[in-house]
């Protein structure tokens, strides 16, 4: 490869990571808030892909696509409660109980998804940051959303929320002793169930991501799994917020290789590329979690480590 | 995990002295294990059927419907039947790392990639007598089959990441690998809209069972649950399996092999899942193409839990399952619902299915007399 085909790689990763990013962001923080209560919660997949389906419709018959942000939030809230409620039930298990949620989700969001797919909503607008350039590569990769800078936000206020907070220091000891959280007298399932419900709004709005901006349409095919590796990368976070944010851009980077090289002409392998980021979830998996031993960071009721 | 609480409570029916002996309590606790699946299946169709009244869709034309077209006729048997097979396999694969209390949703993957192995070993064995080359088809994709879904059980055996998420990025990183080959090198150039690999050939599909259009790959399944129900509940294998699902700390106090059980369940459950993948190439599309990846993994888990990992009752399960399926087409024709209904339905079915687990010892009438006074 010349230089300038690398220099062009470069950006479209650069923007390419940027969009990737964004998703991954939001559904990692959701299940971030979700874990740190003590629950592990698959259907985070489910809400992603509902809140786009409905961020999508919404702006569609509202023209106005923050309306649909607000709405794909809602309706992961929704799903969420769904499955923060039934987890509260004696000996459900919420892994299980986790893929059942995504299954329901999806296939709420495909049932009445079905008339959107064809017609196209008015998307969210952008931010030109690459103003300043010439060029034209520059500009478009530094067209970048709104969306990823509010997840941004939300990722410090979660973390200013669990330093800080009296609302934070009470989910983090639901999350890390139930024995504890009873002495207390903590409403442990109340705690649950919010965090649980707001954590898979913060999925939907990663959803709504999806369909109103990038790539920006609704069809069944949408999400690739970000719900579910949401999951390895909270792991590979140490349940720290901040760190999430550094880690969805990893992904997003990871996700942005095929298309990125598909710029410069390079198309053997795309499906290979395609799985860059699965393989790399899977690698930070096995080198971060090491038998015997606890995870820094982990709430001590996770199910994950059990 | 289900199964250890199950003998659990088989051990607590020694009679206290003075009371005269609960005859009736083995009769009870089967019906516990059949009751509760039970009522939470009616409770998601009544769910559903409220679904169905809010979007001013009649409930029973959609239950006969179901009927119709998983039942109705010979045909829509075989159909049902056809799309079990597969299920029977696939739901095995979750049915057996379940009973060291792991949760395996990865099958898709295995499905795919063993469909693949079984079409590559056939395509140089194409002069080979038919049964020999579908003999190596079989053991090329359960092969195939058990090292993928083994690699889920090593790294959760040896470095403890967690299996449920391991498997679903291999089922993943499968369907891409599996995408490329049969896209790129693997690709029968005649193949335009479908990309496909080469056929395996007339003469080394399996037939189809006498006086019937069904596949053998039911009979394969259907043995498959039996032997694995054995090997659970009558084997010394299985029993540690199961003290390993039901408290990991009493079996390696007792010195079982942990890994070796958690690798061994995980590889054969995924031997089952590329074997599903061999027969649906051997048995039905003659070649490996993106009709392999139809679900059927996924399907698999619901199958699983509904069976509560019981093989015997995944046979029951997987027809039923396989019957919605089957009825999905008859739907969108008659009742003009999406293809997604079928989906949604199985996402009521599990929800319940899932918090009926919290009604297992509850109901006193299930349990033995003296938990009762």
């Amino acid at each position: 490869m010349t230089g300038g085909a690398l220099t062009t790689v470069a950006i479209a990763m650069l923007g390419g990571s940027l969009r990737v990013s964004t998703p991954f962001l939001f559904v990692s923080l959701g299940e971030c808030l979700t874990e740190k209560s003590g629950r592990i919660n698959l259907g985070n997949e489910g809400a992603l892909v509902l809140g786009a389906m409905v961020a999508y419709a919404t702006s569609y018959q509202t023209a106005s696509p923050w309306a649909g942000v607000l709405a794909g939030a809602l309706a992961g809230a929704l799903l969420g409660a769904l499955h923060g409620t039934v987890c509260s039930l004696a000996r459900v298990n919420d892994v299980a109980m986790g893929i059942a949620i995504m299954l329901a989700g999806s296939g709420l969001a495909f049932f009445f998804g079905k008339p959107y797919v064809q017609p196209s909503a008015p998307h969210l607008p952008t931010l030109p940051l690459g103003f300043w350039s010439d060029l034209p590569q520059v500009r478009s990769a530094l067209d970048v959303s709104p969306l990823f800078f509010a997840g941004v936000l939300a990722a410090i206020a979660l973390h200013w929320l669990f330093r800080t907070t009296r609302i934070g220091l009470r989910i983090r000891i639901v999350g890390d002793s139930e024995d504890a959280a009873r002495a207390l007298g903590l409403p442990i399932d109340r705690i649950r169930l919010v965090a649980t419900a707001v954590g898979s709004g913060l999925a939907g709005v990663g959803g709504a991501f999806l369909s109103l901006v990038y790539p920006g349409s609704w069809n069944e095919g949408l999400s690739s799994g970000q719900g579910l590796m949401a999951v390895a990368l909270v792991v590979f976070a140490r349940w720290n917020p901040l760190v999430c944010i550094a880690a969805a851009l990893l992904f997003g980077a990871a996700g942005a290789l095929g298309p990125s090289l598909q710029t410069v002409g390079v198309t053997q392998g795309y499906y290979l590329f395609y799985a860059a980021p699965y393989v790399v979830t899977l690698a930070i998996l096995v080198l971060t979690v090491a038998p015997g031993r606890s995870l820094r960071g982990m709430p001590g009721e996770l199910s994950l480590g059990k | 995990m289900t199964a250890i609480s199950a003998s659990a409570g088989a051990a607590s029916i020694t009679v206290p002295s003075g009371l005269a002996p609960d005859r009736t309590y083995p009769a009870r606790r089967a019906l516990e294990a059949v009751g509760i699946p039970l009522a939470a299946l009616v409770i998601a169709f009544v769910a559903f059927s409220i679904f169905l009244l809010a979007l001013g869709k009649s409930p029973s034309d959609f239950a006969l419907l179901v009927w119709k077209g998983a039942f109705g006729s010979w045909f829509s048997v075989q159909n049902t039947l056809q799309r079990a097979a597969p299920l029977l396999l696939t739901a095995l694969c979750v049915a057996l790392p379940a009973q060291l209390g792991l949760v395996i949703i990865g099958g898709e993957g295995a499905v795919v990639l063993g469909g693949l192995a079984a079409t590559v070993v056939a395509l140089p064995l194409s002069g080979a007598p038919p049964v020999l080359v579908q003999i190596a088809m079989a053991i090329a994709g359960a092969a195939m089959g058990a090292v993928w879904i083994g690699i889920a059980g090593a790294l959760r055996a040896l470095r403890g990441v967690n299996e449920t998420i391991s498997s679903l990025l291999l089922a993943y990183i499968g369907l891409a690998l599996f995408n490329h080959l049969v896209e790129g090198p693997l690709r029968d150039p005649a193949s335009l809209n479908k990309p496909s690999t080469w056929g395996i050939g007339e003469a080394n599909m399996m037939a189809a069972l006498p006086g019937t259009e069904l596949h053998p790959g039911l009979l394969v399944g259907a043995i498959a649950c039996v032997l694995c129900w054995v090997l659970i509940s009558r084997t010394s294998v299985g029993f540690a399996a199961r003290v390993t699902g039901g408290n990991l700390r009493a079996a390696q106090l007792q010195g079982l092999k942990v890994a070796r059980l958690v690798i061994a369940a995980c590889a054969l459950g995924g031997a089952f899942a590329g074997l599903a993948g061999m027969i649906e190439v051997a048995a039905v599309h003659g070649r490996a193409n993106a009709s392999l990846a139809a679900g059927y993994g996924y399907t698999g888990v619901l199958i699983a839990f509904l069976a509560r990992h019981n093989p015997i009752a995944i046979m029951p399960m997987a027809v039923l399952l396989g019957g919605i399926g089957a009825a999905g087409g008859l739907l969108q024709r008659r009742m003009g619902l999406p293809d997604a209904t079928v989906l949604l339905l199985e996402g009521f079915i599990f929800v319940a299915i899932l918090a009926s687990e919290t009604l297992y010892g509850r109901i006193l009438w299930f349990q033995p007399r003296e938990r009762r006074a």
